[in-house]
Formats: C-alpha cells, structure tokens, sequence
C-alpha cells in the first residue's frame, strides 16, 4: 500500500477510535467509560461526548492548575502520570503521532484540500507555538490561582479550537442545557475557531506549525525518539523538493530531526533520488545496518 | 546509533517511571475524575 495512503487509513482510524462512544453522542453527554483517563497520544477534547481518552494537553493543564491545591491540602499529586504519558508518546515516536494520529491535525489537511488562494505562513511565526505552550499551557494554570490555590486550563479556556469544535459546538447543538448557558466566552472561543478554519483552507496545518502545545512538547523528542527520519546527505541534490510538498515547509536535509517534523513522509516519496528514509532502528536488536549520512 | 539508543532508553525508562510513579499516587483517577465531566472552559461556558 502507498505511504500516504496508509497514513490515510491511520487517521480515519484513528479519529474514529478516539471517538468511538457514539451513543454519548446521540444522548448529548459524555462518555464516563473507565479508560477516559488514558492519555491519548493527540490533541482530541476530552469533552468531544464520543471521546474514550483524555487529551494529554487538557489532563497536564489540569494537574498543574490543582498542583498548589494539592501541595496545600497534602497530597503528592505532580502530575506526574501525565507528563509520563507525555514523555512514552514523544520518546517512540516524537511527532509520529501529529503526521499520522492527531484527528485535528486530520481535519486541517482535509480543509487545506478546499480551493482558495493558498499561502506559505512565515517561519518566523514559529515562535508562537512556545509561546502558547509556556504561557497559556505551564504558566497561567499553575501561577494565576484563586484562594484555594486551583488555577484554570486557560488554553482551553481562551484558546483551543479543537475543544470548541469536537465538545462546544457539538454539546450546545446536542444539549439544551448546555446551549442555554452559552455566553461571550463561547463567542470569542467560536471567533477563534473560524480564524483557524479560514488559516486551514489557506494554509498547511497552521494550528500545528503556530499554536499546538502538544506537537511543540513532542517535537523536543524528534532528536531522541525511536523513530527516525535519515536523509542520505551524499545523494541529495538539495532541490527542494522535500519542502514544496512538506506541510511544515522544512527542509529535511538540514536538520532530519527538526522538532517542527511531523513524519507524515511525503518527503520520502517525492523525492528525485529516494534518498530520504525512515527506520525503527532503536529499537533494533543484533547487527547493526549500515548507517547513511545523517545529521 | 549508540548514543541515540541511549537517549532514547534514558527519556523512554524515565517516561515510564514518571508513569508508574504517577499511577501509584492515583493521578489516573484524578484524571479520569476530570475526564469523565464536561470541561466547561473546553466548551466555553465556564
């Protein structure tokens, strides 16, 4: 089967085996089932009614913003399991998951798909996604607290589109309740939403490349992870072809293991000389294969 | 190779054992406990 298909197959997949509770769905509430507190390896709202994880993002700003609360009223409680969870994604796969599980990343490539001018977001945005890691993700939730010492996961809060669109806008359309309480921050939060799905029909993945607080955490783990992209530096012809097809507008020539890679390997299909790869060879025991130029 | 499959062990055992740490505390329920509400700053309510 062609790479890309496969990576198809992976996503539909996956969005589906992430939010397989469809009954929830139709009764307008969320799944309870008992494995919800499982991280899921991608960005998918634990609030979506048919989820059957929890959204590691979601889950560590919820550990960090009751940290205080906890350390006050004695319990060990660090957050801990979450950063774990965090850590067994990221180091087998680094952004593995981002280019071939996150159901999020999986609708910014089918509405990339819709005609419209198309645009290449500049890299010197890239900033922006430690930005809403460091501020909206680490530091709001643990520092801004009220008397009690719990904080509030202001990313989701102000931020995340995939939360308005997998569990807002399908609760309030689902259930009455819910939609009667519905006030500005629903607003803002669907304002947000719009400006990220008009950024999706112009350009590739820019949730992903400007704000995913996840991806940013698991690309740290491209240098180390088990999974490896290799470029055999001999043969490549520098002709860019691996960044006009890639979706983060890398080179991967210069830098296999860039933390903006999220190994959907497009590159390695087109390009002119196949000397782009991919092993597991971490994890592989015996005699060792021979090794191909690499940074 | 070998020092990649190093770093890899190392970050990999570690994740591990922040994990089993973290599921010996009864972190899981907590996140389950959250998990299994609605989030309502998810949703925009709260």
């Amino acid at each position: 089967m062609l790479i890309e298909k496969k990576r198809r197959l992976f996503q539909i997949l996956s969005a589906l085996g992430l939010n397989l509770d469809f009954l929830s769905l139709l009764r307008g509430e969320i799944n309870q089932g008992k494995i919800k507190g499982v991280c899921v390896p991608a960005l998918n709202c634990y609030s979506c009614p048919a989820a059957i994880g929890a959204c590691p993002v979601g889950a560590l700003q919820n550990s960090l913003s009751s940290l205080r609360y906890n350390l006050g009223s004695g319990q060990k409680k660090f957050g801990l399991y979450v950063i774990g969870s965090i850590g067994v994604i990221g180091s087998v796969g680094g952004r593995l998951a981002c280019g071939w599980l996150c159901p999020f990343g999986f609708l910014q490539e089918l509405i990339y798909r819709l005609p419209g001018p198309k645009i290449q977001l500049s890299k010197k945005l890239n900033f922006l996604r430690y930005f809403f890691l460091f501020v909206f993700v680490l530091f709001l939730p643990l520092f801004l607290v009220d008397s009690l010492g719990l904080g509030a996961p202001w990313f989701c809060k102000i931020v995340c589109p995939a939360g308005t669109l997998e569990a807002g806008l399908v609760l309030a359309a689902v259930n009455p309740t819910i939609r009667s309480q519905l006030g500005w921050l629903f607003a803002w939060k669907t304002v947000v939403l719009v400006v990220f799905l008009v950024l999706m029909v112009i350009s590739q993945r820019p949730f992903c490349r400007l704000v995913c607080p996840l991806g940013t955490i698991l690309g740290w783990f491209n240098h180390v992870s088990a999974f490896r992209m290799k470029v055999d530096l001999e043969a490549c012809l520098r002709c860019d072809a691996c960044q006009r097809i890639c979706p983060v507008n890398i080179k991967i020539y210069e830098n296999p293991d860039s933390s903006q890679c999220i190994r959907c390997l497009k590159c390695e299909k087109v390009c002119p000389v196949s000397c782009i790869s991919h092993d597991w060879e971490v994890l592989r025991t015996g005699k060792k294969q021979p090794v191909l130029a690499q940074k | 190779m070998g020092k990649r499959r190093l770093w890899f062990w190392i970050f990999f055992g570690l994740a591990i054992i922040l994990v089993v740490i973290g599921l010996t505390s009864g972190e899981f329920k907590t996140v389950w406990l959250k998990a299994k509400t609605v989030c309502l700053e998810c949703i925009g309510i709260g």
